[in-house]
């Protein structure tokens, strides 16, 4: 789960880590008001000019224009009018953008040095890692690419913690001046306990900037949560905004089902994510244009089966099914029941391809044969593909 | 001879009266598997499928002999259920349980590491040596004794390419599913190692998938130490970045774990890396009927 970059820095900031004044709104109204009171909080003179952020969950804002800026109270209205209510779309969210339903209004700050920093899970072994760059405020993906070596590494037993001297040796990598040794090390040590505390994948600073006046502030934030943890963070979970994720996606998640939505148009019906993928390449494979992901579970049932159902037919852009299902746990059965169930109360006329193998395969086979629906069943998994492929067109 | 699991294996059940525990206790009994204790606590001198259960794994272990653990308890109780069997001695422990949070299991790898212990899991389906063991929640009936070693970051999938190999007459020494999360007890390496050492082992299958450096690392291990022909699939060759596909591990992030980057890693390894998941066993049967290894 993400969070956006207010939420982020909110949570920095009970680890006390030093981010710009900000004030987040939703209503353009709002935006006069929340000018004024920043004014006053960064005792600005006169002139004051503050950035307006949209807020997505995607990188890329600035380039596509969602970061803009306001000098005065009926500025800020007009800009925050400008993004509010639109879809806001950036290299990483796909032609359709995402909604625009907040923006913040923060400090702006002369930027003396823009720095990155990272602590996340290193999968190879098993341990936190902070990474950090001296190229900081770029994406990293392409730093890590074109010059991996300025990235830093510092892997962390989780046993004991980051200590001291892993901060003052990033600090030395990345060659601070020295008078930073101190909060560059309180900063990390921050990100260190707001990476645990909130059992995170993922939490970001980038930029980590040092401001013409010589502090150290943490300018954007991201962070990425632990699904699976999210069980014992119910402060955390509350944050989810489900505006900003694929509406599909959001509604498979609520009945339980793993769904991603794809650019194609064979709606796919598989249980298990292997498996799920797996059916997804053979279609690619086969010339076809898959429209999603779906694994419905691995101890799915007959109501499982008709959730799902009901959200591929959803979905406009498709014009062919192919159910893949491998019978362990999940008896092909139940499938088949579920398949009928979900055509009988919603008509269907696009042509499914069913593909059923393991477990109480004959019984799941015999209840399809019986019907009257446009259903074809076979068994060979790239037989399936073929067909659904050729029905698709 | 087989991998981690045979038929002297004794196996204890943790979780064994929840739903999921009660089920595969009765599906592993079928298989014959020497299912020799349960353990949820407070519920001791009451039996599962005939199976006694025990208030804690160090009295199931000590009255039962148990050797072996499967644990089903639920993802907030996992962590406490894998230390709860360490303590106690218990030599191969496998996590069926999904959702267990990372940190969780990034603390677990990190204090078991001087353990003479092995985990399998979390969120996998577990270990089967076909019949003789069956450590696991996998459909049993569709595997056979045979010369591959099969190990599998899937599920379903794992079902589907084991059912593929046994169709075209290519039983299986073990086949081992280590889990669709990010940070799991033992890798591919790990079992590579096993089955690389294993005398009856004479190929080996690796279903791997987006996300990580596994199938990597697995590749740079294949080169340097496995002399048997490995075969590999990579599921996702078509996921898009930064989406999770069902399995909290299967991610491309940060421009890494793609199904290309792994794929070409293990064909210069001199893997034979089949693009179709329909084609494992009949790609499988024909390379090694070439190289003599079985008969065609």
């Amino acid at each position: 789960m993400k969070l956006h970059e207010y939420q982020a820095k909110r949570l920095f900031s009970r680890f006390n880590l030093p981010v710009p004044f900000g004030i987040p709104v939703g209503r353009p109204e709002q935006a006069s008001a929340a000018y004024t009171q920043l004014k006053r909080r960064c005792r600005a003179a006169k002139l004051f000019t503050c950035n307006v952020k949209a807020q997505i969950h995607a990188g890329g804002r600035g380039k596509a224009g969602g970061v803009r800026t306001a000098s005065s109270a009926k500025e800020a209205k007009a800009q925050a009018a400008a993004l509010l209510g639109t879809r806001l779309r950036t290299h990483q969210t796909g032609p359709e953008g995402l909604p625009v339903t907040r923006v913040l209004l923060e400090q702006r700050v002369e930027i003396a040095r823009e720095l990155y920093l990272s602590i996340t899970v290193d999968r190879a072994l098993n341990r936190p890692v902070v990474l950090a760059s001296a190229e900081g405020g770029v994406d990293i993906e392409t730093v890590a690419k074109e010059h991996p070596q300025a990235i830093v590494r510092e892997s962390v037993d989780p046993c004991v913690g980051l200590q001291p001297f892993q901060a003052r040796r990033v600090h030395e990598a990345l060659r601070l001046p020295d008078k930073f040794a101190r909060p560059f090390g309180q900063i990390l040590s921050g990100l260190y306990d707001c990476v645990l505390a909130s059992d995170a994948s993922l939490v970001e600073i980038n930029p980590l900037v040092e401001t013409a006046a010589g502090v150290l502030l943490a300018l954007d934030a991201k962070v990425v949560l632990d699904d699976n943890a999210l069980f014992r963070h119910p402060d955390l979970a509350k944050l989810r905004d489900k505006r900003q994720e694929h509406p599909l996606e959001y509604k498979a998640s609520q009945v339980g089902i793993s769904y991603v939505g794809l650019d194609g148009n064979i709606g796919c019906l598989v249980n298990g994510a292997g498996l799920a993928m797996a059916t997804n390449d053979i279609i690619k494979l086969s010339g076809g244009a898959p429209a999603n992901f779906l694994d419905v579970g691995g101890g799915a049932n007959v109501e499982q089966v008709t959730n799902a159902f009901r959200i591929l037919l959803s979905d406009t852009r498709v014009n062919a099914i192919l159910v893949n299902i491998f019978g362990g746990i999940m008896r092909c059965d139940w499938v088949a029941q579920g398949l009928l169930n979900a055509t009988k109360t919603l008509s269907v006329t696009m042509p499914i391809v069913v593909r059923l193998q393991g477990t109480n395969v004959k019984e799941g086979r015999a209840l399809l044969t019986g019907t009257t629906l446009p259903i074809t069943a076979v068994e060979d998994l790239a037989d399936a593909a073929q067909r659904v492929v050729a029905l698709a067109q | 001879m087989s991998i981690l699991v045979g038929k002297e294996t004794r196996v204890l059940v943790q979780g064994i009266t929840g739903q999921a525990g009660a089920f595969h206790t009765d599906k592993m009994l079928e298989y014959r598997t020497r299912v020799v204790a349960g353990v949820t606590p407070g519920k001791a001198g009451t039996a599962v499928h005939g199976v006694p259960v025990f208030n804690s794994v160090t009295r199931a272990v000590q009255d039962t002999g148990a050797s072996a653990s499967i644990i089903f308890v639920p993802a907030p109780f996992a962590f406490d259920a894998v230390l709860e069997a360490v303590d106690a001695g218990v030599a191969l422990i496998v996590v069926i349980t999904e959702g267990i949070p990372t940190w969780d299991m990034v603390r677990i790898t990190r204090a078991l590491q001087d353990h003479p212990v092995r985990i399998i899991g979390p969120n996998c389906p577990g270990v089967i040596t076909p019949e003789a063991c069956k450590l696991g929640i996998m459909p049993g009936y569709i595997h056979r004794p045979g010369p591959i070693g099969v190990v599998s970051r899937s599920g379903t999938l794992t079902y589907d390419s084991v059912y593929q190999l046994t169709q075209a007459g290519l039983g299986q020494t073990t086949c081992v599913g280590i889990g669709g999360d990010p940070v799991l007890g033992s890798t591919f390496t790990d079992m590579l190692r096993l089955f690389q050492d294993d005398a009856e082992t004479e190929a080996i299958v690796l279903i791997g998938e987006i996300g990580g450096t596994g199938e990597e690392e697995a590749a740079a291990f294949i080169k340097a130490h496995v002399t048997k022909p490995v075969f590999a699939f990579i599921a996702g060759q078509m996921a898009p970045k930064e989406k999770r596909m069902g399995h909290a591990g299967a991610i491309v992030a940060g421009g890494h774990g793609t199904a290309a980057e792994k794929m070409a890693a293990l064909k210069a390894a001199g893997v034979t890396v089949i693009e179709s998941p329909a084609a494992i066993g009949q790609t499988v049967k024909s390379v090694l009927a070439q190289q003599g290894v079985v008969r065609s």
